[in-house]
């Protein structure tokens, strides 16, 4: 296994013409699970969205570097080419696209032959129904199963580091067993680096966290273990409010 | 101020008409379309007296203009009719590239219940896999054809009455109360510019399909419709007119595939009714011409009949796709469902214009109407034009449009997996028009509509992709 390091730094990005990033740092490492937490409007989402490079969402300064290869101003689809895998907080409804064309696009037709095969050992591997793999991308799927669906496209895509954006949302706490199970297989199958952006603890009952992140205002207030992220359950954001005005 | 601007605007508007209406009589004191060449056509009395009949109020009809409302965004004022002639006499047997079409046709839909070639508006032989079950023939083979054409598209504007006038057979599809087709029933019309017996001289050839289909109480059929032609050729103009009829509980599945070179004019009318709890399910797909229009009149006059209207067109070069609807609510429970979604690149332009409308006594109706278009090019535009004539109170009616271009959070979405921009956008393009056709009533005919509708989308994204690499060259 090729270790992959996603090294960010200094990162500043604005959406929709409004600065939201304030120099971000952060180095992922393959296997590493990270986790950023933070209030509302944090930037969290942002982030996510400045690293796989959705339009409009603009890096200012800084760097977001894949195995030494500068990422920051290529289009998406290079980025996930390069490594980059972005689990959509609402993955967008694409009529009449099936996840076999998308993913034997998104393979450029390499292993497309046996891609029915994994899609379905996927499915399994997150308890999603198989007949669910021939409907539409995510046309009339629960909020469970499109999380699950994003699961399935990781596992068959491989990618070196997958970003979660609110991973939590809109999942039961069944579906939401099933994901955070299958990250953590994946940290040892084939190395994943992860990114994952929560709101809650809960999620990490199940997948265990090397390194938490607290956002607040476009930065990174704090960084810990695990730990941090039972602290900030009890606490809450207010002890870093302050900091967030003030910085 | 628009206080101002109206009392200009309108005399103005008025002497535009006026003028307009002084040129449509000239054109009907032409050649081509007259009582000779009508009397020319053959069949049984009734039909050549119904020749007649048609002919006379066409005379009378004014032609189409982009001043009404029902012709408003076409190009209708460039049709001139003295350019074109009607077929009058039988081309005879059909050789080379229709023939093989229509073979192709017949192996990509597998098990049929009956199929049929037309040529130029002249049924050739009829095949029918089971004769005793139902009737399938022309004018001079079917029983009570005479109360079949002309049984529900009564009357018409100027086109359809010409119709009325210079089809010289129709093709009649009669199913006995309570028998099932099993498999559809394929009418395949090759309409070419010089076949033999196509109009003298200069004149393009006039094409007059006719088509109806009449369904007994509890009857259940599936007809598919192909218009097609020579890869280019001269001019023609094609005038189909289809009457649909499901009886009491009939279920009615149609489907209409156009796919006329870019030369051609195709001005289309589906007429179907559909009488208590009977199900009529069309779908009409417009792809090739230079203009091309659907109109689809569906009725629903029985109590609890439901209508299901699709349509799709693709649009590339100049071509016009236009397409008009109409959601007609006459008994109460009744449901109809619209939906329309084409793509327009290039410089096409297509119109949608759809209208639901529920008559008095149309209690607890239920219709709706949706219409989405893609516009893939800056040059490219599409209107989308939704009109509700509502009488009744206790109903339900809904309409959606959409027009623009690719959703950028579908392509983001896609992109972001590791998909080129050009095959991303070829994937949502392919999936919006798989979802249409998933939808259609006919299954059998979903392989062909997909090999087509691919066809013209491998089109425009192969012209966007050498332009690409022109730019980059």
């Amino acid at each position: 296994m090729t270790a992959h390091r996603l090294v960010v730094e200094g990162l500043h990005a604005s959406a929709g013409g409004r600065e939201v990033l304030f120099g971000i740092d952060l180095e992922i490492k393959s296997g590493e699970v990270h986790v950023i937490m933070g209030p509302n409007g944090s930037g969290k989402s942002t982030l996510a969205h400045a690293l796989m490079g959705r339009p409009g969402t603009t890096v200012t300064a800084g760097s977001i570097q894949m195995d030494g290869v500068e990422l920051a101003g290529r289009p998406a689809w290079e980025r996930a080419r390069a490594g980059l895998f972005l689990a959509l907080q609402n993955p967008v409804e694409v009529p009449g696209v099936g996840l076999r064309a998308l993913l034997s696009a998104a393979l450029d037709g390499e292993g497309s032959a046996t891609i029915d095969e994994r899609l379905a050992v996927e499915a399994d591997a997150v308890g999603l129904d198989r007949s669910l793999l021939a409907r539409p991308l995510n046309v009339d799927l629960s909020g469970g199963e499109k999380k699950r669906t994003e699961m399935v496209q990781l596992g068959v895509l491989h990618r070196a580091v997958c970003i979660l954006d609110e991973v939590d949302s809109g999942l039961d706490v069944d579906a939401l067993g099933h994901v955070a199970r299958r990250l953590q297989e994946a940290t040892s199958e084939w190395e994943v680096g992860i990114l994952a952006i929560t709101h809650f603890h809960r999620f990490l009952v199940e997948l265990e966290a090397d390194v938490v992140h607290v956002m607040v205002g476009g930065r990174i207030v704090a960084t810990g273990d695990a730990d941090l992220a039972l602290q900030l359950e009890r606490t809450g954001y207010a002890g870093y409010g302050v900091a967030a005005e003030t910085g | 101020m628009p206080a101002l601007e109206g009392p200009t605007r309108v005399p103005r508007f008025r002497t535009h008409r006026t003028a307009r209406r002084t040129r449509i009589r000239k054109r009907f004191t032409l050649h081509t379309f007259n009582a000779e060449a009508s009397a020319a056509l053959g069949g049984p009395r009734w039909l050549r007296e119904r020749r007649a009949v048609g002919l006379a109020a066409q005379a009378s009809a004014a032609l189409p203009s982009e001043s009404e409302e029902v012709w408003r965004y076409t190009p209708i004022d460039d049709l001139k009719l003295e350019e074109f002639a009607p077929v009058t006499t039988p081309p005879g047997p059909l050789r080379g590239a229709g023939r093989a079409f229509h073979e192709s046709v017949v192996s990509t839909l597998g098990s049929l219940s009956g199929q049929v070639l037309v040529h130029n508006g002249y049924p050739e032989s009829f095949v029918v896999s089971a004769p005793d079950a139902f009737s399938f023939g022309g004018t001079a083979d079917v029983d009570g054809g005479s109360t079949m054409v002309g049984g529900v598209q009564r009357g018409g504007d100027a086109l359809v009455l010409l119709n009325d006038a210079f089809a010289p057979d129709a093709v009649l599809i009669d199913v006995p109360a309570g028998v099932e087709v099993p498999a559809p029933i394929l009418v395949v019309h090759w309409c070419e510019g010089d076949a033999a017996g196509a109009g003298a001289g200069e004149a393009g050839v006039a094409v007059f399909p006719r088509t109806c289909l009449r369904l007994g109480a509890g009857a259940c059929a599936a007809v598919v419709e192909v218009y097609a032609g020579p890869v280019s050729g001269p001019r023609s103009l094609v005038v189909p007119v289809t009457e649909l009829s499901a009886g009491e509980g009939a279920s009615l599945a149609y489907v209409s595939l156009q796919v006329l070179n870019g030369a051609a004019w195709s001005i289309a009318r589906l007429a179907a009714r559909g009488a208590e709890d009977a199900v009529v399910r069309t779908f009409t797909v417009g792809l090739g011409g230079d203009y091309e229009r659907v109109r689809a009149d569906v009725s629903v006059e029985g109590r609890g009949a439901r209508s299901e209207i699709l349509s799709t067109y693709v649009g590339n070069g100049t071509q016009v796709h236009d397409i008009r609807t109409l959601q007609d609510h006459v008994a109460p429970r009744t449901n109809s469902v619209l939906l329309c979604q084409g793509a327009v690149a290039g410089t096409s332009r297509s119109v949608y214009s759809g209208l639901i409308r529920v008559h008095r006594g149309a209690v607890r109706s239920n219709a709706r109407q949706t219409n989405h278009n893609l516009v893939l090019d800056e040059g490219a535009h599409a209107d989308s034009v939704p009109n509700l004539d509502i009488l009744e109170n206790d109903v339900k009616c809904s309409h959606a449009s959409t027009v623009g271009p690719i959703d950028e959070d579908q392509r983001y979405y896609i992109e972001s997996r590791g998909v080129t921009p050009d095959r991303a956008e070829g994937l949502i393009v392919q999936g919006f028009f798989d979802d249409i056709i998933d939808r259609g009533p006919i299954a059998a005919v979903t392989p062909l509509l997909k090999r087509e509708v691919g066809a013209r989308l491998d089109t425009i994204f192969g012209n966007r992709r050498a332009a690409l690499e022109a730019d980059h060259a």
